[in-house]
C-alpha cells in the first residue's frame, strides 16, 4: 500500500488538513475573540453591561453552537459558493469551519476572561483606565494562559471538523478516509489518516499546554 | 502640614442597591468632610457599607443620591473622559493587593502610569524611584507571586503613588496581613502620608489600624455614621453604642457578675509583682470583685495577700482558682465574706 503514489496523496492530505485548519483557527479567531470579548464585557456583571444585546449575542451563539457540523456543511453551501467561487476543496472548507468555530471560540474567550480577577479589573478602574485599556491591557494579559489552552482546544477541535468536511470533498486526511476506508474498503489508508490526526491532535495539545505553562508568572 | 480644607466632601450621599428580592440601602445619608494632609480613618464591622463608602468616593459606585466633591469638583458633573483624569489624583490599595499577576514588579508599577500616557522610559524612571520609597527596589523584576503579602502590598502602594494622588484611598490594605506586617506597612502609611504631604483614607474594621495611624475616624453603623471625632475623644469617650462595641470589642463577655464564693491568695515571694488579678479578668472575660487587699512590693515581689470574689459558674471559678496556683499563688477558699 505505501507506494509512492500514496505516500505522496497522504502527505498531500497532510498538509492540505492542517493548512485548513491554521487557516480557519485564525478566521475564527478573527471573529470569536471579539465576540467573546463583547459576552464578558456587556455582561450584567461586566465593565460595560448591555443585557438585551448580550442575551441576543448569546442567543445567537447558542443557537450557531447547536447546529451539529455535518448539518453546517450542507447549510452554508450557497454562502460558500459565494464567497470561494466553489463547494469541494480546502478552501471551500474553510467557510463552514469559521462559521462552526467562531461561536465555539467566543465560549472558549469568554470563559478564559470570566477567570479574570474582578479586583484587578477594579483596581484599573481605579487608576481611571477606561473600558478599551482594561480589556487589552488587563483582561487579555491577565487571561493569557487560559487563552492559549483554548486556542489549543480550538485548533485540535477545527481540526477534527476538517476531517469531518471529507464526506463532501472537502479535501485533507479525512477527504482520503472517507474515499478510500469508506468508499473502497481500503481500511489501512484509512487507519493511517486516522493516526496522522491523532498524531496532529497530539502535537497541538502538548505545544498549547507547554506555552501556556511557560507563559503563566503566577507561579 | 496644613490640615484645613477639606478635599473630600460628602453630603447627603446615600446608595441603595436594587436586587431580585427589592431593594438594600448600604449607605444612608453620608455626610463627612476629610481634610487634605489628615489620616482619616472609617471603621465599622463587616458590612457596614465601608468599601461602598470608599468606592463612592472615586465614583467606582455611582452614589444614588447626594454629592461627592474631590478638590472642590463635584464629581456627578464630570464627563467619562473627566472622571478617569480625576481619579488619577485618587490612588487605591485594597485588601488583596490586586496586582496584575502576569505583569512584574516594575510592570506593575509603571501600569497607571500607561494609562495615564507617561512616555516609557519617564514612566520607568518613575517608577524605579517609587520602588526606592517603598523599599523594593530589588525585587522590580520580580512577579508578585514570588512576593509575600506585604511585599505586595508595598507594591500596590508604589503603584498607587505612581500618577502623584492627593489622595490615598485604603480599603482593609491590612485585613490581610500578620500583626508584624500590618505594622510595616502601617509605619510606611505615615510616612507617606508625612513626606510627601498626601492624604490618607483608612477603611478597616481593626481598631489597632486606626490607633496606630489615624488622626480622625468616622464609625460606620449598619449604612450610617455613628460618630465622627478625633481618635483621642473615640477612644476614650465614646457615646454611641457602635462605637463602643468597637472600642470594647469584648464588652458584651463582662455580663457575669461575681458569685457567692469567695477565695484568699497569699503573696509569700514565691510570684513576682505583677498584675495577677487584672491579668486573670483579662484571660477569663470573667469580673472578679477585689474584697480586700494587702499586699506589698519587695524587691519586685509580691507579699501580702488579697481576698476575690469568684463568677457565678462554678466551672469558671474552678479553673480561675487553678490559674492562680498555676503561679505559685497559695490560694484556698473561703466562706462568710458575702
Ligand atoms: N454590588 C452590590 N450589590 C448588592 N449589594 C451590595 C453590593 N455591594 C455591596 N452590597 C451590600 O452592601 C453591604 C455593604 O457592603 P460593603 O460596603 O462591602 O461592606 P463592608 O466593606 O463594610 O464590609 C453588604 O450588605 C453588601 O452585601
Ligand atoms: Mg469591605
Amino acid at each position: 500500500m505505501f507506494d509512492p503514489v500514496v505516500l505522496k496523496m497522504l502527505g498531500r492530505g497532510l498538509l492540505e488538513s492542517i493548512y485548513m485548519t491554521l487557516v480557519s483557527t485564525a478566521f475564527a479567531y478573527v471573529l470569536g475573540l471579539p465576540l467573546g470579548i463583547a459576552l464578558v464585557v456587556t455582561d450584567k456583571e461586566g465593565i460595560y453591561p448591555k443585557e438585551t444585546f448580550n442575551w441576543i449575542l448569546g442567543l445567537i451563539i447558542n443557537l450557531l453552537r447547536s447546529i451539529p457540523f455535518l448539518i453546517l456543511l450542507i447549510m452554508v453551501i450557497p454562502i460558500t459558493r459565494a464567497i470561494v467561487g466553489t463547494t469541494i476543496g480546502t478552501n471551500a472548507t474553510i467557510v463552514p469551519l469559521v462559521i462552526a468555530a467562531a461561536p465555539f471560540i467566543a465560549r472558549l474567550v469568554e470563559s478564559s476572561l470570566k477567570e479574570v480577577d474582578k479586583g484587578v479589573i477594579e483596581a484599573a478602574q481605579s487608576m481611571g483606565a477606561s473600558t478599551m485599556r482594561i480589556i487589552f491591557k488587563v483582561m487579555l494579559p491577565e487571561a493569557r494562559p487560559s487563552l492559549v489552552v483554548g486556542a489549543a482546544i480550538a485548533v485540535t477541535t477545527i481540526l477534527s471538523y476538517s476531517a469531518m468536511a471529507g464526506f463532501v470533498a472537502g479535501g485533507g486526511l479525512g477527504d482520503i478516509a472517507i474515499r478510500y476506508g469508506y468508499d473502497r474498503y481500503q481500511t489501512d489508508i484509512m487507519l493511517v489518516t486516522v493516526a496522522l490526526l491523532v498524531l496532529i491532535v497530539q502535537v497541538l495539545q502538548e505545544v498549547g499546554m507547554k506555552l501556556a505553562r511557560v507563559s503563566d508568572k503566577r507561579k | 502640614m496644613k490640615v484645613d480644607t477639606p478635599i473630600i466632601k460628602i453630603e447627603s450621599l446615600s446608595k441603595v442597591f436594587r436586587g431580585p428580592d427589592g431593594d438594600f440601602a448600604a449607605l444612608e445619608d453620608i455626610n463627612l468632610e476629610i481634610m487634605s494632609g489628615e489620616i482619616f480613618g472609617i471603621i465599622g464591622m463587616s458590612g457596614a457599607g465601608k468599601s461602598t463608602l470608599v468606592r463612592c468616593i472615586n465614583f467606582l459606585e455611582r452614589p444614588t443620591q447626594g454629592t461627592v466633591y474631590f478638590d472642590g469638583v463635584d464629581l456627578s458633573s464630570l464627563t467619562k473622559k473627566e472622571l478617569y483624569n480625576i481619579r488619577r489624583s485618587m490612588g487605591m490599595i485594597f485588601q488583596q493587593f490586586n496586582l496584575l499577576m502576569q505583569r512584574n514588579v516594575i510592570g506593575n508599577v509603571c501600569f497607571p502610569l500607561e494609562i495615564a500616557g507617561v512616555e516609557k522610559s519617564e514612566a520607568r524612571k518613575r517608577a524605579e524611584e517609587l520602588l526606592e520609597v517603598v523599599g523594593l527596589s530589588d525585587k522590580a523584576l520580580a512577579y508578585p507571586s514570588q512576593l509575600s503579602g506585604g511585599q505586595r502590598q508595598r507594591v500596590a502602594i508604589a503603584r498607587a503613588l505612581a500618577t502623584n494622588p492627593k489622595v490615598l484611598l485604603c480599603d482593609e490594605a491590612t485585613s490581610a496581613l500578620d500583626p508584624a506586617t500590618t505594622r510595616g506597612v502601617l509605619m510606611l502609611l505615615k510616612d507617606i502620608n508625612k513626606r510627601l504631604g498626601i492624604t490618607i483614607v483608612v477603611i478597616t474594621h481593626e481598631m489597632r489600624v486606626i490607633e496606630e495611624i489615624c488622626n480622625r475616624v468616622a464609625i460606620i453603623d449598619k449604612s450610617k455614621i455613628a460618630e465622627i471625632g478625633s481618635v483621642e475623644e473615640i477612644f476614650t469617650r465614646p457615646k454611641t453604642a457602635a462605637a463602643r462595641r468597637l472600642v470594647f470589642p469584648e464588652d458584651h463577655s463582662f455580663e457575669q457578675l461575681p458569685g457567692k464564693r469567695c477565695c484568699r491568695i497569699v503573696f509569700n515571694g514565691n510570684s513576682s509583682f505583677e498584675p495577677i488579678i487584672a491579668g486573670m479578668v483579662l484571660d477569663f472575660r470573667q469580673l472578679v470583685n477585689i474584697l480586700f487587699a494587702d499586699t506589698k512590693n519587695i524587691d519586685g515581689k509580691a507579699f501580702g495577700q488579697i481576698v476575690i470574689q469568684l463568677p457565678e459558674n462554678d466551672l469558671v471559678a474552678n479553673r480561675m482558682i487553678e490559674y492562680l496556683r498555676a503561679k505559685n499563688l497559695a490560694v484556698e477558699e473561703v466562706a462568710g465574706y458575702v
